[in-house]
């Protein structure tokens, strides 16, 4: 049965680079489905490290890093990589061991691939993550597939490039909690692999700043672009489904969806790189008060750390991107994330407060939860409960056919739940029938 | 209607606003025997004429063109001027008052006045209103000044002297045409109709402006507002004042003169000899700028997303400096907010230049 969906899936290839790579992976998915249950974990819910790495053999075959992913120009690539991260097959191995390496935490639980893990789309299918000690932070991780294709990084863009970004959960204290980057090298500087690692990598010795290069030039092979929309927008009309079609229409038109994310050939990523509120934390929170709160917060210590610090374990998390601009037009704004593999990353919204993607419709179908910061793109959009459905099946259309069990998966799981329950259905507010302030 | 410079902050102020009026200007109005609700003018009688050219640098926010419709109509409005008054509630420290810029009501009717006037009671500074033409031509002004006062008037803060006008006088293309009060407010709505007459400010209040200053120092720094530019833009557009020329005259003895107007909604610079003016950021929409007119010194805005319905929209604050000037702000709800410094219009937009965006302007 397994093995009749994935020709189906590969029956309209007709670039035949990939052809070939569907021929050397069919037999890999022609094992029998590992059910989740079935996956050994370790620390936090996360599957073990061993584990990972396996499956990361299979989803990603070695390739010549050194090149564009098979679906990228050259130039554009080129333009996600950094002049001093250039792409190597060692720098890309040294990374990947970094990633995976519990040793970079305070208490050695906690690694780069506990939240943001092989077998949970790349993240911890949490609503919120959880650090060493058993922390919670205040939101949800993003998926580290695709993050190279994002122009701005964290949930507030407080940081410019992977490089810096990655260096910044091995030092916040409720992540993986070093004290700071120095902690972190002398974790690894002992190790002789390591030492001969950094060595062929970067030609130095160990040290924080090439453990965040490293680890941002693993990331950027986790390019998984290759889904069924992606062949529907190649021109390969049977693609998708005729619902996740009629899906893509409402995408464009009745949904609005494409404002912010915006899905086209030359750009099929679905995020403009920009920060609005959608209201989602304004269901809990008083936004002038913590802005209040906040500005005083960052006076007293304008540091980089202090603003890692508070964006994930104070309530202060809510203000988003206004933490780094002190701009009132940011405040309860957040990067909007790219929509590949969409399906396979729940919960959803940047506290992981929204379960299912029929929730996610419901929040912006009510014309998201009203506040003084709402973005002005957000509107009622008085969509019908069948119009919900082919949004959403347009939306599991947009996971790579790698991750197609998983996104089945959650499908049904979704599915099902949305069946019980829809906390954030709001017809009277979806169809105007009461004013956002008359609540 | 403008034959005396009552303040229509008066019927405005709620208790507590109201307490943060001097007691020398209470006692003063006591005195005079116009009552506790005529602050603004009394102080204008107790300091009198002549004042110092010596200026307090101080803050006023302003909030503008919010054009509300019913809210069952448009929601949209409302919201944006909620937004605009939280905004300015939420400056620390507060504004010394807060300018309403005109054009409260989309077509002048008595709901709409009164839905805004009932949401800038929340503003917790003073309020100063000055009337657009969307409030004025369906009863001609009747229902604004029931609510509001006055729309013209002056007075005296920390050493300047500020003026409100009302510029959007018309001439009477109505009753020959004998047009019902909605088909005349109709017309002043709209742009681009050569049926309704250009805005003015007119020979009596000209007048009574002459009047207002005339006891008043060449060397004492002038704040105006105006609804639409003192100056000619566009007429189509009624981006103008026909009679700019003649209230610039009056204008031109003092050493620094400042106006304030709404009417333009966008980023918009000018000066005219000693004269600086500041457009405000409507919180409902931003027009494009004018096809022709546009003054050298203006930094256009880029474009405003289609999508967004807060680009381009905003309010704003005024930092009246110790010599009079001004430092601009426009506060933008979905870009970073931007100021005009005095020292770019003092220099002619050599110096202080604002940042200009990155994308073309429209």
């Amino acid at each position: 049965m397994n093995i009749i969906r994935i020709i189906s899936i590969y029956r309209f290839v007709r670039v035949p680079i990939v052809a070939l790579v569907a021929v050397v992976l069919l037999p890999l998915f022609n094992t029998k489905a590992v059910v989740a249950e079935d996956i050994p974990k370790t620390d936090h819910g996360a599957a073990t490290m061993e584990y990972q790495n396996k499956e990361l053999d299979r989803l990603l075959p070695s390739v010549d890093v050194s090149k564009a992913p098979s679906s990228f120009d050259d130039v554009v690539w080129k333009a996600f990589i950094p002049e001093d991260n250039s792409m190597t097959a060692e720098r890309v191995a040294l990374g990947r061991k970094l990633y995976f390496d519990k040793r970079l935490s305070a208490d050695g639980t906690v690694s780069c691939a506990t939240c943001h893990d092989v077998t949970r789309g790349f993240t911890d299918q949490l609503a919120v993550s959880e650090g060493i000690k058993d922390q919670l932070g205040r939101r949800n991780a993003p998926t580290t597939l695709n993050v190279t294709l994002l122009q701005i990084v964290f949930l507030d863009g407080r940081s410019p490039t992977l490089e810096h970004q990655a260096k910044q959960p091995i030092i916040n204290p409720i992540e993986m909690g070093m004290p700071d980057g120095q902690a972190a090298v002398d974790a690894i500087k002992g190790d002789a692999e390591y030492q001969a690692a950094f060595k062929k990598a970067y030609g130095r010795k160990v040290n924080y700043d090439d453990i965040g290069r490293a680890i941002a030039a693993f990331e950027r092979t986790l390019v998984f672009v290759d889904s069924p929309f992606r062949r529907f927008l190649d021109g390969d009309e049977d693609a998708i489904s005729a619902e996740a079609e009629e899906g893509w229409e409402l995408y464009n038109e009745k949904g609005r969806c494409m404002t912010c994310h915006p899905m086209n050939p030359s750009n099929p990523l679905g995020t403009d790189n920009r920060f609005h509120n959608v209201g989602v934390s304004a269901r809990h929170q008083d936004f002038e008060g913590l802005a209040k709160q906040a500005l005083k917060a960052m006076e007293e210590d304008p540091s980089e750390r202090k603003l890692d610090e508070l964006a994930l374990s104070t309530d202060m998390s809510e203000l988003g991107r206004f933490m780094v601009t002190k701009n009132r037009s940011d405040i309860g704004a957040f990067r909007t994330p790219l929509l590949l593999n969409i399906g396979i990353t729940p919960p959803y919204m940047h506290d992981g407060t929204v379960e299912t993607l029929w929730d996610v419709m419901d929040h912006y179908n009510k014309g998201g939860e009203a506040n003084l910061f709402l973005d002005g793109g957000m509107e009622p959009l008085a969509l019908t409960e069948e119009e919900i459905n082919s949004i959403v099946a347009f939306l599991f259309s947009l996971t790579d056919f790698r991750f197609a069990e998983e996104n089945q998966r959650q499908f049904e799981r979704q599915r099902a739940q949305a069946k019980k329950k829809r906390p954030l259905r709001d017809d009277d507010m979806a169809f105007r029938l009461k004013l956002a302030f008359e609540k | 209607m403008e034959s005396n410079s009552k303040n229509i902050e008066t019927k405005y102020m709620d208790r507590r606003a109201f307490l943060k009026v001097s007691t020398a200007a209470m006692g003063a109005a006591v005195a005079s025997g116009l009552g506790p609700f005529q602050t603004f003018q009394t102080v204008n009688v107790a300091q009198g004429a002549g004042s110092s050219d010596k200026v307090t640098p101080f803050r006023f926010a302003y909030i503008s063109d919010s054009h509300l419709y019913e809210k069952k109509i448009n929601d949209r409005f409302v919201r944006a001027l909620l937004r605009a008054v939280a905004d300015v509630n939420s400056l620390e420290p507060q504004p010394d008052f807060v300018f309403y810029g005109g054009d409260l009501a989309q077509l002048g009717q008595p709901k709409e006045l009164e839905l805004g006037a009932e949401i800038l009671k929340e503003v917790k500074a003073p309020v100063k209103m000055m009337v657009g033409e969307h409030d004025w031509y369906l009863d001609m002004g009747e229902k604004w000044r029931e609510l509001f006062g006055e729309p013209v008037y002056s007075w005296d803060h920390k050493g300047v002297h500020l003026v409100t006008l009302n510029s959007v006088v018309e001439r009477d293309f109505w009753t020959a045409r004998g047009m019902t009060a909605m088909e005349r407010m109709m017309t002043v709505a709209g742009l681009d109709n050569g049926v309704q007459s250009p805005f003015s400010v007119g020979e009596r209040q000209r007048a009574w402006l002459e009047k207002d200053l005339a006891g008043y120092s060449d060397d004492t720094p002038l704040i105006v507002f105006s609804h639409s530019p003192l100056y000619k833009l566009y007429k189509k557009w009624n981006f103008w004042t026909d009679d700019a020329e003649e209230v610039q005259a009056i204008l031109k003895r003092f050493k620094r003169v400042v106006v304030i107007h709404g009417h333009t909604h966008q980023l918009l610079t000018n000066r005219i000899g000693n004269i600086h003016f500041h457009g405000m950021l409507s919180t409902a929409w931003p027009w494009p700028y004018a096809p022709e007119g546009m003054p050298e010194l203006t930094i256009e805005m880029s474009r405003p997303d289609p999508f967004n319905a807060n680009d381009g929209c905003g309010d704003g604050e005024v930092h009246v400096q110790a010599d009079g000037l001004v430092d601009k702000v426009y506060n933008l709800w979905n870009r970073t907010p931007l100021t005009v410094g005095r020292a770019y219009t003092a220099s002619w937009g050599k110096e202080s230049v604002p940042p200009k965006p990155n994308r073309a302007s429209y």
